[in-house]
């Protein structure tokens, strides 16, 4: 396990990312939608848009240019699972997103990751969970097959 | 009152009964103010992981509103005694 530990050390460092060349889907919605959160009802408007994808994230800039070492964790945890069909909304296009996804759940920090509309909770909390196997569960219970299951049966076949 | 290392600490160990506290300013290795803290607390046990993190952050409510980037690794004392041994 002692590489997988390595390997999440340098998550933490914005930029950097494990590039596997090939298409990448993940969709990134930009959200200049101050229309959508600037009035009082925001709880309604973010409650559904957690419940739209199997996985939401709400980072600090995008999966394809994260601008925060927290937020990249998150995004190359999910590249490694080969999770790329998730959205994810970047939190510095609008305050009141940034605020109100903090509101909303109650926790202070971005950032925040959410499974089939709950909250799972931010970097820390997925990177245990990666590194402890229940990420893999979690997401098999999504119907989402992990890459690194792949990944350890080529291992063993050696 | 600024919200140091100092603070967080003597908090965390008074009002959570936490057995071991290690606080550490990260805020060097980001853009500000940022902590990373090591609780060991009884009272995680048996609780998942988010509901240990959400304990602390109620406990440190006020602190967090000063604080940019927060990171807890949240162990019961079985936990820990084990981590220490690996």
């Amino acid at each position: 396990m002692n590489h997988l530990f390595r390997l999440s050390a340098g998550l933490f460092r914005p930029g950097t990312g494990v590039y596997r060349r090939r298409p990448v889907s993940e969709r990134h919605v930009s959200l200049v939608a101050s229309r959508l959160f600037s009035s009082a009802p925001e709880n309604n408007e973010l409650g559904q848009l957690i419940k739209k994808d199997k996985v939401v994230v709400f980072i600090k800039g995008t999966p394809a240019q994260p601008m925060c070492g927290f937020s990249n964790a998150v995004v190359q945890i999910l590249r490694m699972h080969g999770v790329d069909d998730y959205a994810s909304y970047n939190v510095l296009e609008d305050q009141d997103l940034r605020q109100g996804v903090k509101d909303f759940s109650n926790w202070p920090t971005i950032p925040q990751v959410y499974f089939n509309g709950e909250f799972v909770g931010g970097c820390d909390i997925l990177l245990q969970m990666h590194q402890n196997g229940d990420l893999v569960e979690e997401l098999k219970k999504l119907g989402i097959h992990s890459a690194l299951l792949d990944a350890n049966k080529d291992e063993q076949k050696k | 009152m600024p919200v140091t290392a100092e603070s967080i600490r003597n908090k965390l160990a008074a009002e959570m009964g936490a057995v071991h506290v290690e606080v550490e300013d990260t805020t060097t290795d980001h853009c500000s103010t940022s902590f990373k803290v090591l609780i060991v607390c009884p009272q995680f046990e048996g609780k998942p992981l988010l509901q240990r993190h959400r304990m602390v952050n109620t406990c440190l409510t006020e602190e967090l509103k000063e604080i940019h980037a927060f990171e807890q690794k949240t162990l019961t004392p079985e936990q820990w005694e084990k981590q220490k041994s690996e």
